[in-house]
């Protein structure tokens, strides 16, 4: 059903019409308007047989989750920023008990400071953390991701975050289509867990396991999900058919077939960069998009295919790992190694902690990695005389390595 | 179902880590001798019948107690109850009233008219036992049981000899000896009255007899030397008692004086306080510390209002009256005259210095030794001659109900073994269970509300030969206060406190044992045994 | 009705004999053949469900085991055999599950360390939201992750009246990561972190929490405290706690052999004097309310339950008393005094 509707409403209506059966809520924004909506709708009896606990911190939303997986019921929850850091602890439980919970992030940055705004740091925080991380670039695959996400989820007995960008996506009112309850039945059975906690058949879970085996366990987690790289395009397959829409899967292209300059980016900038790569193409420039869904497991082979023919690849991302750089810049050239020829690969970090990523910055960012290439990660609309005073000033009284000088030089001479 | 890989165990899977490989000590069951039972001269397994007793089957602990003693409803009211002044409880609050529940088997046995298996097999021997008092009787019975033929030849005209003749019936009611007596002879033993054995080889030859066991009592008074005038009224104890059997009561007289310090002498002077008299006054040379009798006799004769003049020997007896010099305790307690001298107004005086036993059927018995009075015997109650015993009153010893009893076991035992030609050797006496064995946090210190009922309880228990038994409910009661010292009483506690779930219960009357697989040797089982049933043992390494 | 002893409140009737009866021979002992069936205590029962087995690789005298084992067979009893239990990371998690091996037998979960309370509140809505009314949920762990790191998902279970009975096993420390200091330990006590040095050796005196205490606050159905010294007053208050609904919160005192410095032997001894020096008052609360308390059997001055650990052995050092030992017995007197653990004389 179509439906003008906001994004985090939207949401909570998918995540109800999945009959998940404990729902654990702790406000934090952006993701609050999601767990509200679905309170509401366990209130109003549109969500029937559905525990709605209030808890008192996100770290119990997830162990709450965890317990109720472990007994067999599909749990849900949603959190944020530093409620993903405050439940760090039972994020990496969670997957390592293979509990298949769904969660959704509103992706918003870290503090400090604090900072209310959209990026995927928190997301990128839980990365190596035994989850799947799907992300989604509009509400409509918002919607999609999280029905799919349940059904790989258990299917794989193993936790499924989707990445929502907080505001650009939980609070936009746009036009959404709210599938039908009998199609997300026909497409998500009851949940049957591998396991479960029962006094008719009693088993101990969570042993503490020591060097002879540990690896063998996180190596198995590890393969279990290189194997959800077969299982998330089958679902995508599967969620067309029934609902006929295209959405999920690891990753999509745009326009990449002849192009010279691919970018690679995840969520809802894909919208603006495809409008870059519109107006870039009426220039000449050949130019197409991979919009990366899956960010766990990482499709290496996919992307491989995907980036081979171009000459440049661009990672744009909302994220950055200090000290290093972009993060999914690094994962992306993991993918390019070991090529013959690998296309040159350009990072560059935009929109951290809500920072409006404009066609213009990255038409310039896109023109400027075939003219004026750059070492290391590029930060898109850095106020670089800010930056550069408090360096300066800085400088007189701390050492300062020769990266450090390096940048400072780089920065001298581009302005 | 297949579980996740490591993470997730199958419940009970650590059986398979034998965690008894830690242990530097192990942990054993022992069964530890309680005090009552090592106090008993008659040998009762008292802790054993106790606890049989406590759950109110009744049967199973008169048969146990049985098993040592045949004679409960006697003992019950005449034994001295050493085993009281052993228990354990003493410590606690008061020692358990054994001999009240003793009393109320043994009255119960007789009610129920339980009686006694006889043997399954005979073995031919034939055993004579002179004296059918307490010695006597529990022999006879020890050696039936065993299946040996055997013939009681006694003097007099009734069993039960120095109970029947000695003690007064206010204290041990004769259909109570009658009753047992039965018991006895229902098995099978003969017992011939009125037929006084003067020649003991004779009569086993005559009789065919392949053992003897001489039991006769001390019924002879011993007579001390004091001057008296012609009419002067002086009796011994042993005939004023005996003639209370006899039907003609002894004429005392309104006031009696009891020279002596022993029991008998309490005895009597009770009696004549039964008898009529009005004023009975004991003369002792010691004080009353000094005393030969049970306190607790004394306690209750002065509770009946009899008198005692203490540091006093008597003098002179002359008609009415007697001379009486006052003592005085020397430096190593003995009396020593002071010459200070009293008279006392009196019907009658009642000598109750002691008693001998009439030895006469022993002149010509190769090998048999008598000295001072009684018959010298081997560890094995054997005297000088092969296959005559002797015990009771006849053989050095104290002379107790109890102990005569005792010596009819022993005796019976070695008298068996040597029918067969061998040699009777006790089983190794297991470690006193001392108080400091014993975790008596676990036994309960009645609650305010119970402690009347309790105080009545101990008072009947006390005064039972007066005021009559125990009730089923306090019988029951008394018995349950055994802390069953040394042996386990199935309290569930080391199958309760182990840490590591390694101790087996196998089910009522079949204790407990350790798993051993799994026993990490903390001892918390051997701490917190209330009867230190449990000792610590250190593995060999 | 005062119950300061269940056992003469709840299994004798007003009936002067039985009641006569029942306090003879091994009253306080785990089991006692005296008493009818139904009256005898679940550790005593050849069929106890062992929820807890052999083979756990506990300390030896380890009472947090022995703790364990009473409480979860009481429970399973209660639930008919109807339960799961969720553990907080710790000894007890340590100690029965390492890798292949399991020493529970009943459904249970590890989680974490800090969040036991919450992880069972999921097990439990998840039940109820299954429609397995019958399936009862219990949350243990010990005092670390209960009074410190477990404090706000408790306190949350608590406020919620999630239907959950929370055990804590009270063993005043972290003795799993090697003795260190917990909101539990008490004064005086020598761990890891609180070292004999300095001008106040050991744990400082003025710190420290009652849980039990935070927890009547919540005014939840039924607090409790209970002791491995005294298994057939424990199992009591696990059988009335797991006939009620809500939260429910029992803290057992567990000495620990090892991080107090004791002989393995005396665990149930410590247990015992802790409760007759007025060390750990023993009580229930309902709804916010103190409804009984255990009294003391035979009062002991402190130093006697002191002198057998070494964690309080400096105090016992020198030629003269110290006086923290005063300090110590005033702690009891005050515990005596508030919660009147002494009957009138």
């Amino acid at each position: 059903m179509l439906k003008q509707i906001e994004g985090s409403r939207a949401m909570a209506e998918a995540i109800a019409l999945c009959r998940p059966e404990i729902i654990c809520a702790y406000p934090i924004t952006p993701q609050t308007h999601i767990v509200e909506g679905v309170g509401a709708l366990v209130r109003d009896g549109t969500l029937q047989n559905c525990e709605f606990i209030n808890v008192e911190s996100e770290f119990a939303a997830l162990s709450v989750a965890i317990g109720a997986s472990a007994a067999g019921a599909r749990a849900y929850t949603a959190t944020a920023s530093q409620g993903l850091l405050f439940m760090a602890e039972a994020v990496y439980n969670a997957s390592g008990l293979g509990l298949p919970i769904v969660m959704t992030l509103g992706n918003r940055a870290i503090g400090a400071p604090i900072n209310i705004w959209n990026d995927h740091s928190e997301a990128m925080s839980m990365r190596d953390a035994g989850w799947m991380q799907l992300f989604a670039e509009t509400n409509q695959e918002a919607v999609d991701l999280h029905i799919q996400a349940f059904k790989l989820a258990e299917e794989m007995s193993m936790p499924v975050m989707v990445c929502v960008d907080g505001f650009i996506l939980t609070h936009a009112v746009e036009r959404v289509d709210i599938p039908q309850q009998e199609d997300v039945d026909t497409y998500l059975p009851p949940y049957e867990p591998v396991q479960v906690l029962d006094p008719a058949d009693p088993i101990s879970i969570g042993a503490m396991v020591g060097p002879e085996a540990f690896t063998e366990v996180r190596f198995l987690q590890h393969y279990k999900q290189q194997q959800a790289l077969s299982l998330i395009p089958v679902l995508a397959d599967e969620f067309e058919d029934l609902f006929g829409r295209r959405s999920g899967g690891l990753l999509r292209t745009y326009k990449t077939e002849d192009a010279e300059l691919i970018v690679v980016a995840m969520g809802s900038v894909c919208g603006t960069i495809k409008d870059t790569i519109d107006e870039l193409r009426e220039e000449g420039f050949l130019i197409g998009l991979v919009t990366l869904i899956s960010y766990r497991p990482f499709p290496v082979d996919q992307l491989r295919d995907a980036l081979a023919e171009a000459e440049h690849i661009v990672v744009v991302e909302k994220s950055v790992s200090v000290g290093m750089g972009g993060p999914l810049a690094n994962d992306i050239d993991l993918a390019l190694r070991n090529m013959a020829h690998p296309p040159r690969l350009h990072s560059a970090v935009a929109g951290l902690g809500g920072r409006p990523i404009t066609k213009n910055s990255l038409a310039d960012l896109f023109r400027q990695s075939l003219v004026q290439p750059w070492e290391g990660t590029h930060f898109l609309d850095l106020n670089e005389r800010i930056v550069a005073r408090n360096i300066h000033r800085s400088r007189k009284v701390r050492r300062s390595g020769p990266i450090a000088e390096n940048l400072i030089r780089q920065m001298a001479t581009e302005n | 179902m297949e579980h996740p890989y490591a993470i997730t165990l199958d419940v009970g899977t650590s059986l398979a880590n034998h965690t008894g490989s830690w242990r530097t000590k192990r942990p054993v069951y022992v069964d530890r001798l309680p005090p009552c039972n090592a106090a008993c001269p008659a040998g009762e397994n008292i802790q054993a019948w106790l606890f049989r007793a406590e759950s109110g089957d009744y049967e199973a602990a008169w048969r146990k107690l049985t098993e040592n003693n045949p004679l409960p409803a006697i003992m019950g009211r005449v034994c001295y109850h050493p085993c009281q002044g052993a228990c354990n409880r003493g410590e606690v609050d008061e020692a358990v009233g054994i001999n009240s529940v003793e009393r109320f088997l043994g009255d119960e046995a007789l009610k129920q008219g339980w009686g006694f298996d006889k043997p399954e097999t005979e073995s031919g021997k034939r055993v004579l036992i002179v004296g059918a008092g307490p010695s006597g009787l529990s022999a006879a019975y020890h050696l039936r049981r065993l299946g040996h033929q055997v013939t009681i030849k006694e003097a007099g005209p009734l069993p039960g000899g120095m109970m029947r003749f000695g003690i007064p019936k206010y204290r041990l009611p004769r259909e109570i000896i009658d009753g047992e007596v039965k018991r006895i002879t229902d098995m099978g033993v003969a017992i011939e009255y009125g037929v006084k054995v003067d020649d003991i080889a004779e009569t086993m030859r005559e009789g065919r007899f392949d053992a003897a066991f001489l039991a006769v009592g001390a019924h002879i008074a011993k007579r001390a030397y004091i001057p008296a005038g012609a009419a002067a009224r002086v009796l011994d104890a042993v005939s004023v008692l005996h003639s209370m059997e006899d039907g003609e009561k002894p004429m005392l007289g309104r006031r009696v004086v009891v020279y002596g310090g022993g029991n008998t002498a309490l005895d009597v002077a009770r009696t004549a306080k039964r008898l009529g008299a009005e004023e009975a006054v004991i003369v002792y040379r010691r004080t009353r510390d000094k005393m030969p009798a049970h306190d607790f006799e004394l306690e209750e004769a002065l509770q009946e209002g009899v008198l005692v003049k203490w540091l006093s020997t008597i003098r002179n007896v002359e008609e009415g009256e007697i001379t009486v010099e006052r003592m005085e305790l020397d430096a190593s307690g003995f009396p020593q005259p002071t010459g200070e001298i009293e008279t006392l107004a009196t019907d009658s005086v009642v000598l109750a210095l002691g008693q001998d036993v009439d030895l006469s059927l022993l002149d010509n018995v190769p090998g048999l030794e008598i000295d001072k009075g009684v018959v010298k015997v081997g560890p094995n109650m054997m005297t000088g001659a092969p296959g005559i015993f002797a015990g009771g009153d006849m053989v050095p010893s104290e002379r107790t109900v109890t102990v005569a009893v005792g010596h009819g076991k022993k005796a019976a035992r070695h008298i068996d073994a040597w029918l067969r030609g061998e040699t009777y050797e006790p089983a190794e006496k297991h470690e006193l269970a001392s108080f400091d064995k014993l975790n008596t946090w676990y036994y309960d210190d009645a609650p305010r509300t119970i402690q009347p009922v309790l105080a009545d309880v101990r008072r009947t228990s006390t005064f039972e030969e007066v005021v009559g038994g125990l009730d089923e409910t306090n019988a029951l009661y008394e018995a349950r206060r055994c802390l069953s010292c040394g042996n386990c009483f199935e309290c569930d506690n080391c199958y309760g406190v182990c840490p590591d779930n390694s101790v087996i219960k196998l089910g009522p009357g079949n204790r407990f044992k350790f798993n051993y697989d799994y026993c990490k040797g903390c001892g918390v089982c051997a701490a917190e045994c209330p009867c230190g049933a449990i000792q610590m043992v250190p593995e060999a390494i | 009705m005062e119950k300061d002893n269940p056992m003469t409140s709840e299994t004798t009737p007003g009936d002067g004999v039985q009641k006569l009866h029942f306090y003879q021979k091994g009253t306080f002992t785990v089991g006692n053949r005296l008493v009818s069936s139904d009256e005898r205590s679940v550790q005593s029962s050849i069929d106890r469900s062992n929820a807890l087995t052999c083979g756990h690789r506990a300390c030896q005298g380890c009472g947090e085991a022995l703790g364990a084992r009473y409480a979860i067979d009481t429970a399973m009893e209660a639930a008919g055999g109807n339960l799961i239990a969720v553990n907080a990371t710790g000894c007890l998690e340590v100690f029965t599950t390492p890798y292949p091996e399991s020493a529970w037998q009943l459904p249970w979960l590890h989680s974490l360390f800090g969040n036991a309370a919450a992880v069972a509140t999921g097990v439990a809505a998840a039940m109820r939201v299954k429609g397995r009314r019958e399936v009862r949920v219990v949350a243990q762990g010990g005092d670390g992750g209960t009074t410190d790191i477990g404090l706000q998902c408790l306190s949350g279970m608590f406020e919620r009246n999630d239907d959950v009975l929370y055990i804590c096993y009270d063993n005043e420390g972290y003795m799993n990561t090697g003795v260190q200091r917990s909101s539990a330990t008490p004064p005086a006590a020598r761990t890891a972190t609180t070292p004999v040095l300095g001008d106040e050796p050991g744990n400082v005196f003025g710190t420290g929490k009652s849980v039990p205490k935070i927890a009547v606050a919540h005014e939840i159905p039924y607090v409790a405290t209970a002791t491995v010294a005294d298994l057939r007053d424990l199992e009591a208050k696990v059988k009335k706690a797991m006939s009620i609904h809500g939260a429910r919160y029992i803290q057992i005192d567990v000495p620990c052999p090892l991080g107090w410095g004791a002989a393995s032997h005396e665990t149930i001894h410590l247990a015992r004097l802790a409760v007759e020096t007025g060390f750990y008052p023993i009580f229930e609360a309902e709804h916010g309310r103190v409804t009984s308390v255990r009294k003391i059997r035979h009062q002991v001055p402190v130093t006697e339950y002191l002198k057998l650990q070494k964690r309080f052995a400096h105090l016992f050092k020198g030629d003269k008393v110290d006086p923290r030992v005063a300090r110590l017995q005033a702690r009891c007197d005050a515990n005596i005094a508030e919660y009147g653990l002494l009957d009138a004389a």
